[in-house]
This record gives structure tokens, sequence and C-alpha cells, in this order.
């Protein structure tokens, strides 16, 4: 790209950029708006974060919805950090092609369908094993869980994919246990790709809202079951206020693991350099 | 190259290693596809759960009742066909319309000095972190009647009095274009980012203008990121619930719509069930050709 010169494809990409964006500052300007006409503006103000803190039942979603993405995420990473393992080490064994399958399709399946066929599943092990006795948080978490091991598999797959190996071998070379050489110096390398499996996992299961709908029982409402139902009415300034927040957090929690990213890469580059140098 | 050998951490440890995430995925991936194409195989009942049991044990043998009656009702009513080559239909030109601002937006990616490369590409998917549901909403406020873009054009005196434009088709393809573009933009940086530049400089050098050794050379060597991009836009797109339930109107039929209706509004499980099967049979060459690709990044 030479500087000064018109270039096409930047031009869109800052056209797409601000196409990104521009929605999104508008519910952030609008969340501060006094009126409760969303659209008439009547001054600053921040009322409606008040009274979003004021709404239980959307507070307890609140609650439920993290702790459900909390245990989904940390579940799918060890689960997907074992899958990436079968797919990147053990290239040949007996029902391999069904594994991979079982990983690329839930990237790309509609939500619909997994949430239909899962409940079905659900209502069938109730009825012939008697678990689980109700849908609620319990079967949420597996739903999330599933969908979350492709995702976190690709992600902790394609860096130990790039991971130089012979760091391993020198390991077993000068005596360490398999266990021992992945906890010591596989782990360690891999640790970014399972710290964002593990973020990417929490803010899809802290998303859904399609799944979850088909899998809950009664009085487990996830935050996006709750925000879809008031959404279908229309638009209110304390959804504005909501979507705020949860733009505002979702850009720290991108900011600054970004920065640890480039700390941790840096760090193992260094160690990697000494171990050459020897 | 020697591998890591794991089956010495414990005898058949290699297995175990297998077994864990095999077992999940088998029971709570696969089983769930099994149980919808038998449940579509039954019929609606008013009982829980409300469907007909399709083994049955009576007078000491075993009865198995399947019926195909539900296929047979979704073929015979228009509406349910109609669905279907709707929800195609839109897939296939949102992908299209992601396709043509993605490409571009990927290439200005792959093309910018590297240290800005992975600002840019966060820039992208940013956006794809915050809640999806919260986005599409963010655009009932910019379309509605009274919306953002009405107000704006009146005010201005573009129109006279607002123009329709939530509820309606356009704001369906602008609600899953502005959903879907990142996932389109981040397989064809992957793959543009890889290209090798001596390629061009060769062509250049040999008299090649621009334009043409884009065409030439870029674009063909890219196809494996556009299907990615296009599989990773299309397959889910013709599925979705929430952006034509929030942004379409009646003219909006698509299936996935159709299938939150008669399960949770008609409580009919079995026809639920059996559009299901047909949206999978359906999307089965699409998600092979996702499929493949995915292998192919494996194998580099």
């Amino acid at each position: 790209m030479k500087s000064g010169r018109f270039s096409l494809s930047v031009t869109i990409f800052w056209l797409g950029i601000f196409f990104l964006y521009g929605p999104m500052l508008m519910l952030i300007i609008y969340s501060f708006n006094a009126s409760r006409m969303v659209q008439v503006w009547a001054g600053w103000s921040t009322r409606w974060y008040g009274e979003l803190f004021q709404d239980q039942q959307l507070m307890s979603a609140v609650g439920r919805s993290l702790q459900i993405a909390f245990y989904s995420a940390s579940t799918a990473v060890v689960i997907g950090m074992l899958a990436s393992i079968v797919m990147i080490r053990f290239t040949r064994f007996r029902g391999r092609t069904l594994f991979s399958g079982m990983i690329t399709a839930p990237l790309v399946m509609p939500d619909v369908i997994i949430g239909i066929s899962m409940l079905l599943l659900f209502v069938a092990m109730a009825q012939s094993l008697g678990w689980p006795a109700q849908r609620g948080m319990l079967t949420i978490w597996i739903a999330h869980t599933t969908f979350c091991v492709a995702y976190s598999t690709v992600v902790i797959s394609s860096r130990l994919r790039e991971m130089d190996q012979s760091l391993e071998e020198a390991a077993l070379d000068l005596g360490a246990t398999p266990i021992k050489a992945f906890f010591l110096v596989t782990l360690p390398v891999i640790s970014p790709a399972i710290i964002s499996a593990w973020l990417l996992s929490f803010t899809l299961s802290l998303d859904d809202v399609v799944i979850a709908s088909f899998v809950t029982g009664p009085g487990a409402t996830t935050l996006p079951i709750e925000v879809f139902s008031q959404v279908k009415l229309g638009v209110t300034p304390k959804i504005n206020a909501l979507a705020t927040i949860i733009i505002g957090v979702v850009s720290i929690i991108a900011f600054s693991s970004w920065i640890l990213f480039r700390k941790i890469d840096q760090h193992n580059r260094a160690a990697a350099r000494m171990a050459a140098q020897g | 190259m020697k591998k890591l050998d794991l089956a010495r951490i414990l005898p058949g440890g290699r297995r175990w290693v297998i077994a864990g995430p095999y077992l999940w995925l088998l029971v709570f991936f696969f089983m769930p596809f099994v149980m919808v194409a038998k449940i579509s195989l039954s019929e609606t009942m008013l009982s829980i759960p409300p469907y007909t049991a399709m083994f049955e044990w009576l007078d000491q043998t075993l009865n198995i009742r399947m019926t195909f009656s539900n296929y047979a009702w979704l073929l015979s009513d228009d509406l349910y066909i109609q669905a279907y080559w709707n929800s195609i239909k839109i897939a296939f030109n949102a992908t299209i319309f992601c396709l043509l601002l993605g490409y571009p937006m990927a290439y200005a990616i792959a093309k910018a000095p590297p240290h800005l490369q992975t600002t840019w590409l966060l820039l992208v998917l940013l956006p794809s972190w915050t809640s999806f549901l919260i986005r599409v909403y963010a655009w009932m406020g910019l379309l509605g009647n009274n919306g953002v873009f009405n107000n704006f054009m009146v005010w201005i005196g573009l129109i006279d009095s607002p123009i329709q434009m939530l509820n309606t088709n356009f704001a369906v393809y602008i609600g899953v274009v502005y959903s879907y573009l990142p996932f389109m933009v981040l397989p064809l940086y992957a793959n543009l980012v890889k290209h090798d530049n001596a390629l061009l400089e060769a062509a250049s050098d040999l008299g090649a203008r621009k334009i043409t050794s884009f065409f030439r050379i870029t674009l063909p060597l890219s196809v494996n990121g556009i299907v990615a991009g296009s599989m990773l836009v299309f397959i889910p797109v013709v599925g979705e619930y929430v952006i034509p339930e929030l942004l379409g109107g009646a003219e909006t039929i698509m299936i996935g719509k159709v299938l939150w209706q008669e399960f949770f509004n008609n409580r009919d499980w079995p026809v639920a069930s059996a559009l299901a099967v047909l949206m999978i049979l359906l999307l089965i060459v699409p998600i092979m050709l996702f499929h493949r690709y995915q292998n192919k990044e494996v194998g580099q």
C-alpha cells in the first residue's frame, strides 16, 4: 500500500468499519436520552441506567447467564483441548472422519436445529433414564458446552498445529514424562489460545438466545431470553442502557486480553530464543 | 517427525484422550439428530411429551409405529416450500452482499503494513463479540418508522412522510449482512495474508496490469477463503430465526421462523422435527463443502 494514493479496498474497509460501528454508537448515544420516547432527544440523563438496575427479573437473569457462561466455557475449554490433541496429534484412528465432522458441523449448524435436537434428546433421556429430571441451567450448560467445544477446538488446534514440537521432544529426551512435558512445555505455549478459546466460549454462551429458549425449563430465564422478550415489543431506553454496558464491558475485555496476548507471545518468543541459544 | 507419544501416559492413555471428547460429542451432538429423525416419524398427540411413541410393547410384541405423514404434509403445503425457497434466496443474496463488502475489507487488511494488521482485524471482529441480539436490535431503532433514518430524511426534506423500512426484507438483508460480515472477513483475511507477493511482482515484471494480476492470480488463489467465508454466512443464515423475527415482516417467511412457530406456538413437535430434518438434508452439501475446506487448512 503506497501512502498518499487512493486505494479502493482501504476506502471500502473504512466504510465497512463505519457500517459496523455506526449503529452501536447510536445505541450508546440514545441510552443517555432523558426522554421515554426513544427517538425524541430531550437532553442527557442517566435515569435509564438507574431503572435498569431496578429491574429484578433482568438482574437475576444476568447472574444466571454469567454462571452458565462460566461453567460452559470452562468445560468446553477442557474438552476442546483434548479434542485438539486428538485432531492434531492422532492423525489416524478409527472414526476420525466422524470425529472431525462433529467438530466442524456445530460451527455452521443453524441454532434452531441444534436447539430442537438437543431438547428432544433431553426429553427422551428424561423419559428413559430419568435424567435430566428437570430442564433448566443444567441442560443449558450441556447445550452450550457442546457448541463451545467446536469453537474451542478450532482456536486451540490452530495454535497446537503451529507449535514447535521440538520443544516437547527436548523435554522428553531430557527424561520428562509425557504428562510432565505436557504441563510444563505444551500447556504454557498454547495458553494464549486456551484463554482466547475460553473468552470466545464465554461470549458465545452469554449471547445465545435460540438454543437456550429450546432447552430451558421453568424459572431458568437467561439474559438473552429476557432481553429478547422485551425487545420483541419494541425499542426501549432501558435496553439501550443495557446494550451500552455490554458494549463497554466487551471492549474493555477485548482490549486488555489483546495486550495480554502480546505480552505472553513476546515472553514465549524470548524463552524460545534463550532455549535455542542454550 | 517424531510425535509426542501420549500413549505412554498410561496404558491405553491415547484411547482415554480420544474417548472423552468423542463420547461427549457422540451423546450430545450426534444422538440429538437421531432423536429428531425419530420424532419426525411420529404423530402429534396431546400428552407430555406431545408425540406418539415409536416403540411400544403390546401383548408381549414390539410394535413399531412410524409415519411419513409429517413429510407429506410439509410437501403438500405451499407455505413450507415457500419458506425453504425464501430462506435459500435470502441466504444466497446476503452471502453475495457479504462477499462484495467483505472481500475488499479483508484485502485491505492483508495489504496493510504488518504492524497495523492485527489492530484492523480486531476492529472488524470486535462487534461480533458484543451481543448478537443487541446488534440486531440496534437496527430496529435506526430503521423504524419513527427511527433515526426516517426522522433524518424527513428533517432534511428528502421525503415527506416516513417510508416503511423496518419489518421488510430490506431490513432483514441489512441485519444479516451486519451480523455476519465479520465471519466473511476472517477466513478471507487468513487466506489472503498467506499469498506470496513474489507472484504479483513477477506478473508486474512481465507487464501485467494490477487489475489483470488481481483477477488472474489473487482471486483464483483465494478460492478457499471465499468458500469458507461464504459457507460460514450461508449455512447459519438459512436457519436464522432472530433476524427475521425482529427485523422482518409478514413477507419474510423463513424456515427458522416457521420451525419456531410450529414448535412453540402450535406445539407440533413432529412437524417441527420434520422441518429440521429437511433443513439438514438441504444443508448437508454446503456443510460438507465447509468441512472439506476446514480439513484442507488442517493439512497445511
